[in-house]
């Protein structure tokens, strides 16, 4: 029986009247990769925040290491984020101070750690992404890649045992997209960790979960490992890994018919 | 921008800061001649203070020796009694004479001390008694048309 | 047609009721920035780095416009009281206006166009690149971090950079009239030392120039902490900084003109 280092149960979460998830239910372990997949507005990125406790379910829970994230005190809160790493969309590195400085922040905020040890843990964690020569650059000086290798680098600085990253492989290119890939793949091994991805990449990702969740309309629509969803039969995960133009999700949006809409016929026929 | 660069550049801009208002205390505004020293109180009834102010000052001679104070009603006299804190360097004879003055032809007025030859000198809370009061432009229009009219 | 006049005071009544609700949500960021104002004092280098951003930069723009407003107020000032035969009091009306009102109240607006913009656009782009949420989920706080030490580096660099305004007037106001037209320097400097009283005129211009600043740096950090995260947002923001802050730092100065120097007797 492994330990759920994550469980999440009839979570539920509306925007104003705006439902956008309702009744999602996980549950990851240690050292797992685990794909959140789904079209945009599925509400992926919403189940990431209210993991991290940025906000709060309208029902349900979300439990990390035994701790129900919305009912802790701004205490515990920061506490617990102190364990949790998050890889944002394009990086999110701070402009103003170097890649050093970037991965060294959240080790000199909440550590007492001496300068020298410092500096031989952020060339640590630049080693492990492959970026330990160029740590003395701006992240104005990096490519799209290099600064969301930086920012990999940058949330497992404190080794965290959760590291969630939101659409890491958006806009990179192939060598890149598979750089990253491996990454979070491995680092998720050594560190014993879990990796929480949310993505559209279907290809890179079946590469290297372990799980995959379909987010459809703000309900689990699938899940299984890549095995299941690549051989599933099920419409919309069919749709989704084989890339089909049509299907539950239309291609057309929701119009007139075209004849009325081309005035080759009136209303009334 | 290195550390020790920017610390440099804002201690400066700190520095330049307090100086400028260093400058505005001292040169510009009137802080220096702020009673530099022991101040006393001399007092006088004026029928006319015209345009006299508080802060305006004390002149004899041309020399600033003090500063008006207070400018009050006196229902007794029913006329304005002036207080003045002269700086205590400077000594007036009993019989001195106050008049109020105007600097220039815009200028503000101001408190001219003439003194007279009396041995015993004024001290703290003495009243000035003999006093010229403000020249009021009505007065003296007035009195030189009847003046002009009483000619012919 | 009656629609729409209905419409057009529906939309007045809405934006009311929505700069009401704004102005909660400012000061309750305010009440937010002041509390968590210790790690700007316990470090310090955080507030330092920001006032070379905010003071030291913005010193080019203060020096220049100052020397010049300076200077045409000592040729207008000249222009008119010559007329009287009392130019001489020329240093005193650069003096006056200048430490009284055009000191504190230009230095302002100037400082809420170059730095009051600049801290909303940072701001706004640290959130619309995801920068503060990234901080927060590292539990860093992103307005102690980030945004209390911009506030208190406006705050100090405001009555500095007024003072240093001040100082260039009066310098090109004395260049104008004494040096290119003649005016007597013993009397333009002594004139001005004995109307421009410490207490009264110069320490009450510095009070207003420290309500300016905070007043400046609070709208400035807002803004930027509550635009929207897109461009539109951003630059929307830094419009409205500079424009609320220019409309609040008139009518501040008008009510504290009228406690300061009620009733010249």
């Amino acid at each position: 029986m492994t330990d759920n280092l994550i469980e999440i149960k009839n979570l539920a979460f509306s925007y104003g009247t705006r439902p956008i998830l309702n009744n999602v239910n996980m549950a990851m372990s240690r050292g797992k990769v685990i794909a959140v997949m789904g079209g945009s507005g599925s509400g992926k990125t919403t189940l990431l925040r209210l993991i991290g406790g940025e906000i709060k379910p309208s029902a349900g829970y979300v439990k990390v290491a035994d701790q129900i994230v919305h009912q802790l005190s701004r205490d515990e809160l920061f506490k617990l984020r102190r364990k949790m790493g998050m890889l944002f969309q394009f990086g999110a590195l701070f402009t103003d101070i170097s890649v050093f400085d970037n991965v060294a922040f959240q080790i000199r905020e909440h550590t007492g750690l001496p300068e020298s040890m410092i500096r031989d843990l952020v060339l640590m964690k630049l080693q492990a992404v492959g970026l330990r020569g160029a740590h003395h650059l701006m992240p104005a000086e990096l490519s799209g890649g290099m600064a969301r290798r930086v920012a990999l680098a940058r949330s497992i600085a404190l080794d965290p045992m959760l590291v969630m990253y939101d659409e890491p492989f958006t806009g990179l290119d192939p060598i890149s997209l598979s750089v990253i890939g491996n990454l979070i793949r491995r680092l998720t091994d050594a560190l014993g960790m879990i990796s929480i991805v949310v993505t559209h990449d279907v290809q890179e990702s079946l590469k290297i979960v372990d799980y995959v969740y379909f987010l459809a309309d703000g309900v689990i629509a699938a899940q299984g490992t890549p095995q299941e969803v690549k051989s599933s039969v099920a419409p919309f995960v069919h749709q989704f890994v084989h890339g089909e133009e049509d299907g539950p999700v239309p291609f057309h949006y929701p119009a007139r018919p075209y004849q009325i809409d081309l005035e080759l016929e009136s209303v009334v026929a | 921008m290195s550390r020790t660069v920017m610390d440099f550049w804002v201690g400066l801009f700190v520095m330049a800061g307090i100086g400028a208002l260093l400058i505005l205390g001292l040169k510009v505004g009137n802080l220096t001649s702020y009673n530099a020293g022991e101040v006393y109180n001399l007092t006088g009834n004026f029928e006319n203070i015209g345009g006299l102010k508080i802060r305006a000052p004390v002149k004899s001679a041309g020399v600033v020796v003090g500063r008006v104070l207070d400018i009050r009603f006196s229902l007794e006299t029913y006329d304005a009694v002036v207080t003045m804190g002269i700086n205590s360097a400077y000594q007036f004879p009993k019989d001195t004479f106050a008049s109020i003055l105007t600097s220039g032809l815009l200028g503000e007025q101001y408190i001219g001390l003439s003194p007279g030859g009396d041995d015993v000198m004024l001290t703290d809370g003495d009243k000035i008694m003999k006093t010229n009061s403000a020249m009021v432009l009505e007065e003296m229009i007035g009195r030189f048309l009847f003046d002009k009219a009483s000619e012919n | 047609m009656r629609n729409r006049i209905v419409a057009s005071i529906q939309a007045v009544g809405h934006k009311t009721i929505d700069g009401v609700w704004r102005l909660g949500k400012a000061s309750r960021f305010f009440v937010w920035v002041l509390l968590k104002s210790t790690t700007s004092f316990l470090r310090f280098g955080l507030v330092v780095r920001e006032i070379y951003f905010v003071g030291v930069l913005s010193l080019i723009i203060i020096l220049v416009s100052g020397l010049f407003v300076g200077m045409v107020l000592g040729l207008q000032g000249y222009e008119t009281l010559q007329k009287y035969g009392s130019e001489s009091a020329v240093g005193t009306l650069v003096a006056l206006s200048l430490v009284r009102e055009l000191g504190p109240v230009m230095a302002a607006l100037l400082f809420a166009s170059r730095a009051g913009s600049a801290i909303t656009a940072e701001i706004g782009l640290m959130k619309a690149t995801d920068q503060l949420a990234a901080m927060g989920m590292m539990a860093v706080d992103p307005i102690a971090r980030v945004v209390a030490p911009r506030f208190w580096a406006g705050v100090i660099s405001m009555p500095l950079l007024a003072a240093m305004f001040t100082v260039m007037g009066i310098f090109g106001g004395y260049l104008v009239t004494v040096v290119f037209i003649g005016v007597d320097n013993g009397s333009f400097w002594s004139q001005m030392q004995n109307n421009v009283d410490f207490r009264y005129d110069i320490v009450n211009g510095v009070i207003k120039s420290c309500f300016f600043g905070v007043a400046v740096t609070a709208i400035a950090v807002f803004e930027g902490f509550d635009a929207p995260p897109t461009a539109e947002g951003v630059s929307g923001a830094t419009t409205r900084t500079v424009v609320t802050s220019s409309l609040v730092i008139l009518g501040l100065d008008f009510v504290l003109t009228s406690f300061m120097f009620r009733g010249v007797s």
